[in-house]
């Protein structure tokens, strides 16, 4: 469960966020907490979310799971859960809800959650998407035993079950979470934060879910308790091969965890990468600047300089890309357009929302870091893909703009891109990252980006600092 | 809301003054200080036990330590906020002043900044009403110098310009500028420590560092001492010139921070290290050590960290380890590290996997009895993960 492993694993995608988008409140007081997110999570992969507070991403995670209270609304978007290990038609989603509620993981179906009624949720819910809260001190009910609350989940999912049988595998989940069975008689209170945060573990996967959401499972723990129970929900993710989607604030800590990693910033999805590519090669400045907020533990002491200012207020976001007011960058579309998560790379493994990768502009060095390479030395990571449409957008792209993608990528994947990017389509990001050159790439499942303004030239309004290694 | 670019060179300054910090008088000390809170029939948590820390005039001394530690309640014996069970606090090597009055010349040279800036700002008072009040209260700032008084103490936690900042109540600031007010109010009373309990730990990833070189910016510009407390001990190492990591009430290891970081000595700081997110880590983590604080109720006889501790040997579980320096300036409180004592040579033989030559070798006053001291530096964190006997170490909460 590390970044470094992260390409080849998993299957297929198992959940896909389309075009989500979530307000609290109505009207024009609606705050938009989470604005056109796509996301894809392959069976079998952690996926990481990093963001900082009020970035929308628990709010991200509570609408997949419908679990988003009032003043929360679901304004838009699809979230497909797929029975299989990949998509199925939709037609079969009746029958993979049958399955579901029969309490079996459901083998086929595709059910669109945000469509779904509460029947098919009840169904669904901790059977095939099980959820950790933050606080395992609130999670769990005070004046019920573990033992109480761990069969509760089991009486209502497993029909056949009887007393001594969940009694069993109550004491089995947490003897799997490394806590003796003796606790099934303990109150919460009872337990070390760590112990309980445990328990909310083995409880999330007392019906083996194919996904577990984990919305800052480790924050209130010390930093020895969080590595342990990280080091063993690691060792039970490959043993069950379960996904998850892991949301934390610590980008530096899900570097290490996760295969893939997702940036949220004001209920945006900056970037998307596999975890040692957004490390290494970072290519939003808002990742970079993230990046560079978290003190190394090695090397020489450097003056770090962290983000200036302050997230946006929600209430009032500012137009364009909302990392704008921030941003070392910024040019002058990006104060009035906010950019389209342009794909980069090939084989669907990253995307970055900015104007900088729209194929037009000099992307300074430090954004253009080539990758740590695909699986195979053909697949250079850091190739363009621009989403934008128009010939413009093409030549700009073979040109090549960037000194380190020139000399890296080859003509074929350059030729490639080209084609890509005509025909409007946009790589699948947040997925196990395939190895393969991307045939899962979805046609049309997004629309292509506005074509950049006719106002805006060329390199216009380069950024601050770019290196002049230009080819 | 930048603190400027030379503000985040501590290292610069931080590096070379690092030797020079060692050498300079202390301006605040804590000698063999403890604290213990009574709880009733169950006896007393020790919260602090014998812990001695001087913080040199002008330098950046960092604490780090897991909740539990007691490094909070280091912090507030140091403001004065409580009263030592035992031992003596030093300003200027004489003993702190006590009682009324002297708490207040105290609190004019010793000033504490509070973890949470949501919590530890009035939300019915605006910001010029926090920053006069210290003012007001110390007798300092004439009534026409006072909007000076006020602007400059704005400017110099980077709240520019300050007319725009002075009306304004807290739930109108970020969480960054908040920190920066409850900063500037602790300045205003020109004191010359600043005890900072987890000053960012409440703070947005993105905007902590901001915070973390305006601190650094104080100490360089104007010579303030600082005492840093802290959990993250990457932090540490970026913004302190000395790192002291404490365990369950006592202090186990100090040293230049970047010795701290590179070369751990104790057990107990390797276990941290270890178990710290670090992206560059090579190979999934082998923690050292499992388990949790002790309870400080009941803490564990001899040396705290005995129980969890890999190397533990029969005196660990005897005699707390005095302190030991295992090289110039890395004082290390370990039975591993200390001078000889018979009953350790026999059971680290069995204990202990061959010691590799280490750096340690070159330091002549280690060079005697090498042979049978272990040389932790080097010490691969070897322990075979345990799937089942985990919750041994990971005791209850305690009831």
């Amino acid at each position: 469960m590390t970044g470094q492993d992260a390409p080849g694993r998993g299957g297929g995608p198992l959940i896909e966020v389309r075009g989500l988008r979530v307000d609290y409140g109505l009207g024009p007081d609606a705050v938009h907490a989470v604005i056109d997110a796509d996301l894809t999570l392959a069976s079998g992969t952690v996926i990481g979310l990093a963001g900082e507070s009020g970035s929308g991403k628990s709010t991200l995670a509570y609408a997949i799971t419908r679990l988003l209270r009032a003043p929360g609304i679901i304004t838009g978007g699809q979230v497909l859960l797929y029975g299989g290990t990949g998509p199925v038609p939709e037609e079969a989603a009746r029958a993979g809800k049958e399955a579901a509620q029969a309490g079996e993981p459901a083998q086929a179906g595709t059910i669109d959650l945000l469509a779904a009624d509460e029947r098919q949720l009840r169904g669904l819910r901790w059977s095939r998407i099980a959820v950790v809260m933050q606080s395992a001190m609130h999670a769990l009910n005070p004046v019920v035993t573990i033992g109480a609350q761990l069969t509760d989940v089991l009486q209502a999912h497993r029909l056949k079950m009887d007393k001594t049988d969940r009694r069993q595998r109550a004491a089995f989940l947490l003897e799997m979470v490394g806590i003796s069975a003796d606790n099934l008689r303990r109150y919460p209170h009872q337990l070390s934060g760590g112990m309980r945060q445990r328990v909310m573990i083995a409880m999330a996967l007392a019906l083996e879910p194919a996904v577990v959401i984990m919305d800052e499972p480790t924050t209130a723990l010390d930093v020895v308790t969080q590595r342990e129970i990280l080091t063993e929900l690691a060792d039970l993710q490959r043993q069950l091969s379960f996904a998850v989607l892991f949301i934390t604030h610590d980008l530096s800590l899900l570097v290490e965890l996760a295969d893939s990693i997702a940036v949220m910033y004001a209920g945006r999805l900056l970037e998307q990468a596999a975890a040692g590519d957004l490390y290494r090669a970072p290519r939003h400045p808002y990742t970079l600047g993230l990046l560079r907020s978290f003190p190394p533990l090695h090397g020489a002491r450097k003056p770090l300089t962290g983000i200036p200012g302050s997230p946006p207020d929600l209430r009032t976001p500012p137009p364009g890309c909302p990392f704008h007011p921030r941003c070392g960058y910024a040019m002058d579309i990006c104060r009035t357009e906010m950019p389209a998560a342009f794909g980069l790379g090939v084989g669907g493994g990253r995307s970055a929302a900015c104007w900088l990768h729209d194929g037009a502009h000099e992307v300074p060095a430090e954004l253009a870091v080539p990758g740590p390479g695909g699986p195979s030395p053909g697949a250079v990571t850091e190739t363009r893909a621009s989403a934008g449409t128009g010939a413009e957008t093409g030549t700009r792209a073979e040109t090549g703009t960037r000194a380190e993608t020139g000399t890296r990528a080859e003509t074929g994947t350059r030729a490639e891109t080209g084609t890509r990017a005509e025909t409007g389509t946009r790589a699948e990001t947040g997925t196990g990252i395939d190895s393969g050159a991307g045939p899962e790439t979805k046609a049309g499942a997004q629309p292509a980006a506005a074509p950049l303004t006719a106002a805006m030239p060329p390199g216009a309004a380069a950024a601050p600092d770019t290196t002049g290694t230009l080819r | 809301m930048t603190a400027p670019a030379e503000h985040g060179s501590p290292h610069g300054a931080g590096a070379a003054s690092t030797s020079a910090v060692a050498s300079r008088p202390a301006l605040l000390e804590a000698r063999e200080i403890t604290k213990r809170f009574p709880a009733g029939r169950r006896g007393a948590v020790h919260a602090v036990d014998g812990v001695s820390l001087a913080l040199p005039a002008g330098g950046i001394t960092a604490i780090v330590g897991e909740s539990g530690s007691g490094k909070s309640t280091l912090a507030r014996l140091f403001a004065q906020l409580l009263t030592p069970t035992s031992g003596q606090l030093l300003l200027d090597g004489q003993a702190a002043p006590a009682g009324r009055g002297g708490r207040r010349r105290y609190a004019q040279q010793v000033q504490m900044v509070l973890q949470d800036p949501f919590a530890s700002l009035n939300p019915v008072h605006d910001v010029r009403y926090h920053l006069t009040r210290p003012l007001k209260v110390h007798g300092l700032g004439a009534a026409g110098s006072l909007e000076d008084t006020l602007a400059a103490l704005l400017e110099r936690v980077a709240l520019t310009p300050p007319e725009r900042f002075l009306g304004k109540y807290p739930h109108e600031l970020s969480g960054g500028q908040r920190q920066r007010v409850a900063i500037a109010r602790a300045l205003a009373v020109r004191p010359r420590v600043l005890l900072a309990d987890e000053p960012v730990s409440m703070l947005d990833v993105s905007i902590r560092l901001g915070i973390l070189n305006l601190l650094a910016g104080l100490r360089e510009q104007e010579g303030m001492t600082i005492l840093y407390i802290t959990h993250d001990i990457a932090s540490a190492r970026y913004l302190a010139d000395e790192i002291a990591v404490m365990y369950a009430g006592r202090l186990v290891e100090s040293a230049p921070a970047i010795s701290v970081t590179d070369q751990p000595a104790h057990p107990y700081t390797q276990l941290l290290l270890s178990a710290a997110p670090d992206p560059d880590r090579p190979e999934p983590v082998q923690l050292s050590g499992r388990g949790s604080v002790p309870s400080l109720l009941t803490p564990p006889p001899g040396c705290r960290f005995h129980p969890r501790c890999p190397h533990a040997m029969a005196i660990c579980s005897q005699l707390p380890p005095p302190p030991a320096e295992v090289a110039p300036g890395h004082v290390s409180a370990c039975w591993l590290h200390a001078p000889e004592h018979p009953a350790r040579a026999a059971t680290t033989a069995e204990r202990r996997p061959d010691g590799s030559p280490t750096q340690l070798a070159d330091d002549p006053s280690r060079q005697q009895g090498r042979q049978t001291r272990p040389t932790l530096r080097h010490l691969p964190f070897s322990r075979p993960r345990h799937g089942q006997s985990k919750e041994a170490g990971d005791e209850p909460a305690g009831h």
